[in-house]
């Protein structure tokens, strides 16, 4: 017999702790379910400056330690297992976990969130961690006094860059356009830093090196030019960090969800989704910010949603 | 698990016999402490079978990167002192470094 919950979630991020949160909190039985590590993408920031009222100082980890603690007051379980499979044909969802065990829920909520977006360059595989990074937190250390790459206009790109200052010798902002498009004061600050370069109009066509990053092949859209950014022979190596936007991880509900054109999930501004009794939050949904704000603003809707749907269902 | 530093790393890995398994970590990595208490449940498992290290790159850098880590997680595994796989970034999970040990015990 497998386990029933009112309300499963998938993800704990902060949209998913937040629903978890509101939906233990008005007394419903609550099981947070979350593949990888809890936290999502926030756990690789070391800075929250705009979360308002987090204390100064706060990193992506201890907000999200916060949460979980929180959860767990009011009594949500969080299980560290992954959905390989899910039913959301019956009024009963089910879903089918990893470990080959199934949960029940009357009610979920999709808080499955996004993920950096690859390059998509040859040489881009064999060379993750080797060079290339998609998290500046984790790798930043190794290329310390090393010449470092970011690539990416957008908020997080420029953002790091500044954070990559700290331990490169330069860091160069490839970008495929030719302006920013990150928040201007964040732009200013990127301007202002002495250790900053740009190159404008370029996109990476490949990468090369035998174990290490040794080479990276530019292109410029304007005049197609390529360049050819080899490593100084002396430390035989540099470092490119990807921020090139983000994909929703909507693959498990496509079979089951219409997916906008962009493949995140449409929910109206109550969080439902299509299919009544499944809603979702975070950045896994068609919106137009995403930022740990608007998630946990997300999960606390769906979750009283979640709430109004069950007590007004007959099961 | 068995706590490496840059004085120790030679003895114990490269100038060892046998399957050595080492999860390198820092202390700015969030995934790779979350991971870790993973590859401690696979120690249990497989210590019989394979030496558990772990090393903080935090302060052994230029160590990590002459084992050719720049990212992290990375969890390697040396038979005689010579890496022969790895399981780096996303492929650092549980499934993934029990299917690679598996795969060369």
């Amino acid at each position: 017999m497998s386990q029933q919950y009112d309300v499963v979630i998938i993800g704990a991020g902060p949209a998913g702790l937040s629903a978890g949160l509101y939906a233990a909190r008005s007394r419903m039985s609550v099981l947070i379910l979350e593949k990888e590590k809890k936290g999502g993408q926030i756990v690789t920031t070391d800075e929250v400056a705009n979360y308002p009222g987090s204390v100064p100082e706060a990193t992506g980890p201890s907000l999200i330690a916060r949460m979980v603690e929180q959860c767990h007051e009011f009594g949500a379980s969080i299980e560290m297992k992954t959905v390989v499979d899910l039913d959301f044909e019956s009024k009963i969802k089910k879903l089918v976990l990893n470990d080959g065990s199934t949960v029940e829920a009357k009610s979920v909520i999709i808080a499955t969130g996004a993920q950096p977006r690859k390059l998509g360059v040859d040489g881009e595989k064999e060379l993750t961690g080797k060079g290339i990074s998609y998290c500046a937190t984790c790798d930043a250390d190794f290329f310390t006094d090393l010449d470092v790459y970011c690539i990416g206009g957008g908020d997080t790109a420029v953002e790091e860059a500044i954070y990559l200052t700290k331990f490169a010798s330069k860091v160069t902002i490839v970008h495929r356009r030719d302006e920013l498009r990150a928040a201007k004061s964040i732009q200013e600050k990127a301007f202002k830093n002495e250790k900053i370069e740009f190159i404008w109009d370029a996109v990476v066509e490949e990468v090369n090196g035998d174990g290490i990053v040794e080479q990276m092949v530019l292109r410029n859209k304007k005049t197609d030019e390529k360049q050819v950014i080899d490593a100084p022979e002396d430390v035989g190596t540099f470092g490119i960090f990807v921020f090139v936007g983000y994909i929703p991880n909507t693959n498990l509900f496509k079979d089951h969800i219409e997916l906008s054109k962009r493949g995140y999930i449409d929910t109206c501004p109550e969080m439902k989704t299509e299919i009544p009794g499944v809603f979702a939050a975070g950045d896994v949904r068609e919106k137009t910010l995403r930022q740990v704000v608007t998630a946990t603003a997300d999960g606390a809707i769906a979750a009283t949603q979640a709430e109004h749907y069950i007590s007004n269902t007959e099961f | 698990m068995l706590v490496l530093d840059k004085k120790t790393f030679e003895e114990e890995v490269l100038n060892q016999d046998g399957f050595t398994l080492v999860d390198y970590f820092s202390d700015g990595c969030e995934p790779c402490k979350a991971l870790m208490p993973d590859v401690e449940d696979l120690a249990e498992a497989y210590g019989d079978q394979v030496k558990f290290c772990k090393l903080n790159t935090t302060g052994a850098r230029r160590l990590a990167i002459s084992q050719r880590v720049m990212g992290l997680p990375a969890i390697l595994l040396y038979k005689d002192g010579e890496k022969v796989d790895e399981c780096t970034k996303d492929d650092a999970t549980k499934a993934e470094i029990e299917a690679m040990i598996n795969k060369h015990i």
